[in-house]
């Protein structure tokens, strides 16, 4: 530690070209946060740490294809089964295209049981909901989005399903109440749903009835998930609706995984970042020794040993780059919220960004190595002589 | 004044081998944007291709009123009828109207790389087929055979997914569907899908009706007064929408979004890249400080100075450019990939480096240069002629 100073000092040695080096990584580290953060999310659909303990059953060869409703007695008397909801796709939307809707068709005694303390929802909500047939709940987020309030009737126009009355896709629903979700991390996947009434909805269209796009299963113990995914599958085989039986997170990753390699991408920019980023510090550093070298000359006549100027230029070398590094992830990790804006759905976690640390040491140690070499070899007489 | 400025300039470029660590630097760092921005567009540039190649101007989609895609829509037989009966559709020698009904599904299919399922388009098609899309080519196999369970598969479908090759075997509901061909029809979305004959996939779906229908039409002009006969008519509820209007509006999300996040990963770096360049330049102009000073001293202006500097800047910049766009078009044009289109379903799309784009990058690469070349340029031209000498 003692010699904090000294290296502080030859790292400032050249002002502007270290601000420009400095400049540099920070940013080269500010891209490795942003797009780890994002590559992070895609391969860990809900941030990585709820739901090990929900299964979702579809149709086996298309996730287009509907499955019977009546299917819901059979997976609720599959042991270890704690909770089945089911969920039909709505397709909605408010005024235009662009302003989706999340609007899910539910049945609140199952919804509620399978979403067990996961949302923030009043009593007194539920029980104007359960009498109000054509009532809806509303996630925060969206009721101020839309500057919507308790009490207001909203239309939303259905790209799918026809109304059996009049054949319109448009379906009114009446704000009874609004609900919120626990996790903060869930708050984004859940911003714009509205839920309301399956009853409502299974009787109001005009086909397709009694069928759902899928079910949800939470069970007791998600050690055991994967038998009772075989034993649902189990009972639908040979069917003429087979069912596949996975964790809610693989299928989420399925969906995510269909975007595009974004593992590939993230990783061959930063390849191309950090191939350039090599160049330009190795020769931020190389400069800097070639400088130096009648001082490093005076340090070894000094008795320095080659051993302590290695040290000295490799530590020079790591405090460029972890300060770098530092600001760089620092400011990706304030510029989050911002591409949270961009990737509505998709969970952001800081966790992506700690390996940026081992990727600066790393970084510093190959460029500060041949540096730190020619500066151990160096022969004082020929260096204090300057022939270089 | 030329003759100096052409002088400054050739001593520099001749000097350049001996900085030639640094300048790299300049080339490298300038390369790795280029090269990240144009492959990052190229994918944009290739699905926008992929999708405004599809449907001509004189063909028409059909969807029911107030759907989007054709996942969304649903026509019934009668909708059909009266569709096949307006004014302004093609007829075949017999006299019936080129339309074919279709019913638009997914089915899991794995991809060839990763093995995970992905959707991808199923497509029933009506007997009109090859009339109403003639620039489909069945390319290996066969055709499918209608009230058979048989389908054909897209070339870049093919490419893309597992066991889609002719002879393969493919699950449907309950029922095993074989693949008897292989087609192309000129690199449109269509040779993402698999296609069938249309009232064999209702019938596997316990599907009684249509997702959309697709009719030529006599002429490209002939469309205002096809559409506005099904809008008018109160017995159906339709959307009428050119081919080419239909996929465009199904690119345009994605194109945007990918152009966004290129054009911010690449401004980024150009940041990043526009240091680098100031730090070279910098070092440029302090390794040359006696070589400036001399020339000034013996009677050269601050001009040619700044001239030569930023023409090197600009020079190593260039190749940069090159060498960047170069490594985009020789690693990633032509590459196939896939993804999820606007429609819930798989697009195949190659990545295209056009002209267009490679232009894009060496301006961009010029740009970066320039903006790193400047204020060196400055600080050589106002060097201080004694004090630089006397440094030396």
């Amino acid at each position: 530690m003692k010699y904090f100073p000294l290296i502080w000092a030859t790292l400032w040695r050249k002002k502007t070209r270290t601000i420009f080096t400095l400049l540099s990584v920070i940013i080269a580290f500010l891209l490795f946060g942003l797009l780890e953060t994002v590559d992070y999310a895609f391969s860990h659909p809900s941030g990585g740490v709820t739901g090990a303990d929900k299964l979702i059953t579809t149709n086996k060869y298309s996730i287009t294809l509907s499955l019977p409703f009546s299917d819901l007695q059979q997976i609720r008397s599959v042991p270890g089964v704690v909770a089945v909801t089911w969920f039909t796709w709505f397709g909605g939307y408010y005024q235009e295209s662009k302003n989706f809707v999340f609007a899910i068709p539910i049945d609140s005694d199952t919804y509620f049981d399978y979403h067990k303390d996961e949302f923030i929802v009043s009593d007194a909500a539920l029980k104007d909901y359960a009498s109000t047939r054509t009532g809806a709940l509303v996630n925060v987020a969206l009721m101020k989005k839309y500057g919507w309030k308790v009490g207001d009737k909203v239309p939303l126009h259905s790209t799918i399903w026809t109304q059996k009355k009049d054949g319109s896709l448009d379906w009114t629903f009446d704000i009874v109440g609004t609900f919120d979700v626990k996790d903060a991390t869930q708050a984004s996947a859940q911003s714009s749903t509205l839920l309301f009434h399956y009853e409502l909805f299974d009787e109001g269209r005009s086909f397709g009835k009694g069928n759902v796009s899928w079910f949800q299963e939470r069970v007791s113990d998600s050690a055991k998930s994967a038998a009772i995914a075989g034993q649902i599958d189990a009972l639908f085989a040979n069917s003429s609706d087979e069912t596949k039986t996975q964790p809610a997170n693989d299928f989420a990753l399925t969906f995510l995984k269909q975007l595009g390699d974004i593992g590939f991408v993230v990783h061959a920019i930063l390849g191309a970042v950090f191939f350039t980023l090599l160049f330009l510090t190795g020769n931020t550093m190389m400069q800097s020794v070639r400088e130096r070298i009648p001082e490093l000359a005076v340090l070894k006549t000094l008795g320095f040993t080659d051993g302590k100027v290695v040290g000295l230029v490799i530590a020079e070398s790591l405090l460029l780059c972890v300060i770098a590094a530092l600001i760089g992830l620092g400011l990706s990790y304030a510029a989050l919220p911002v591409v949270k804006i961009g990737l509505q759905g998709v969970q952001l976690s800081p966790a992506a960004l700690i390996p940026g640390i081992g990727v600066a040491v790393i970084l510093a140690l190959i460029v500060g190595t041949p540096p730190a070499l020619r500066a151990s070899r160096l022969n004082i007489i020929d260096a204090l002589a300057d022939r270089r | 004044m030329f003759k100096q400025v052409f002088a400054v300039i050739s001593m520099s470029l001749q000097t350049l081998p001996q900085r030639l660590g640094a300048s790299s630097v300049i080339v490298i760092g300038i390369a790795g944007v280029v090269a990240v921005l144009v492959s990052v567009l190229a994918m944009a540039a290739g699905f926008r291709h992929t999708l405004s190649d599809t449907g001509r101007a004189d063909r028409v989609i059909i969807l029911r009123g107030g759907s989007d895609a054709e996942l969304n829509s649903n026509l019934t037989r009668t909708d059909v009828d009266t569709i096949s009966n307006a004014p302004g559709l093609a007829k075949d020698s017999q006299g019936k109207a080129l339309l074919s009904s279709e019913l638009v599904t997914v089915v899991n299919v794995p991809k060839m790389d990763t093995g995970t399922d992905a959707n991808v388009t199923l497509r029933g098609v009506g007997l009109k087929l090859t009339e109403v899309r003639p620039e489909l080519k069945i390319v290996s196999g066969r055709m499918f055979r209608p009230a058979v369970r048989e389908v054909i598969a897209g070339a870049g479908a093919a490419k893309q997914f597992r066991g889609l090759a002719p002879g393969s075997v493919l699950h449907l509901r309950n029922a095993d569907w074989t693949v008897t061909g292989t087609f192309t029809s000129n690199g449109d979305v269509h040779e993402s899908e698999l296609l069938a004959d249309v009232d064999t996939v209702g019938s596997s779906l316990e599907r009684n009706g249509y997702s959309s229908a697709v009719g030529l039409l006599t002429g490209a002009d002939a469309f205002t007064a096809f559409k506005d006969a099904l809008t008018t008519d109160p017995q159906v509820k339709v959307d009428v929408q050119r081919e080419p209007d239909y996929y465009a509006a199904q690119s345009k999300q994605l194109t945007k979004t990918i152009n966004i996040i290129g054009n911010t990963v690449a401004i980024i770096m150009a940041i990043g890249a526009m240091f680098g360049a100031l730090n070279t330049m910098y070092s440029a102009v302090a390794a040359r400080g006696l070589e400036i000073a001399t020339l000034r001293a013996i009677g050269f202006g601050a001009f040619p100075v700044l001239v030569s500097v930023m023409i090197e800047a600009l020079l190593l910049s260039l190749i940069g450019g090159v060498i960047g766009a170069a490594v985009a078009w020789l690693f990633f044009n032509g590459n196939s990939v896939s993804t999820l289109g606007g429609a819930f379903a798989q697009v195949v799309f190659q990545l295209t480096v056009t002209r267009a784009l490679i232009v894009t990058g060496i301006v961009w690469a010029l740009f970066i240069g320039l903006l790193g070349g400047l204020f060196p340029a400055l600080r050589a031209a106002r060097l201080p002629v004694a004090e630089a000498l006397r440094a030396a």
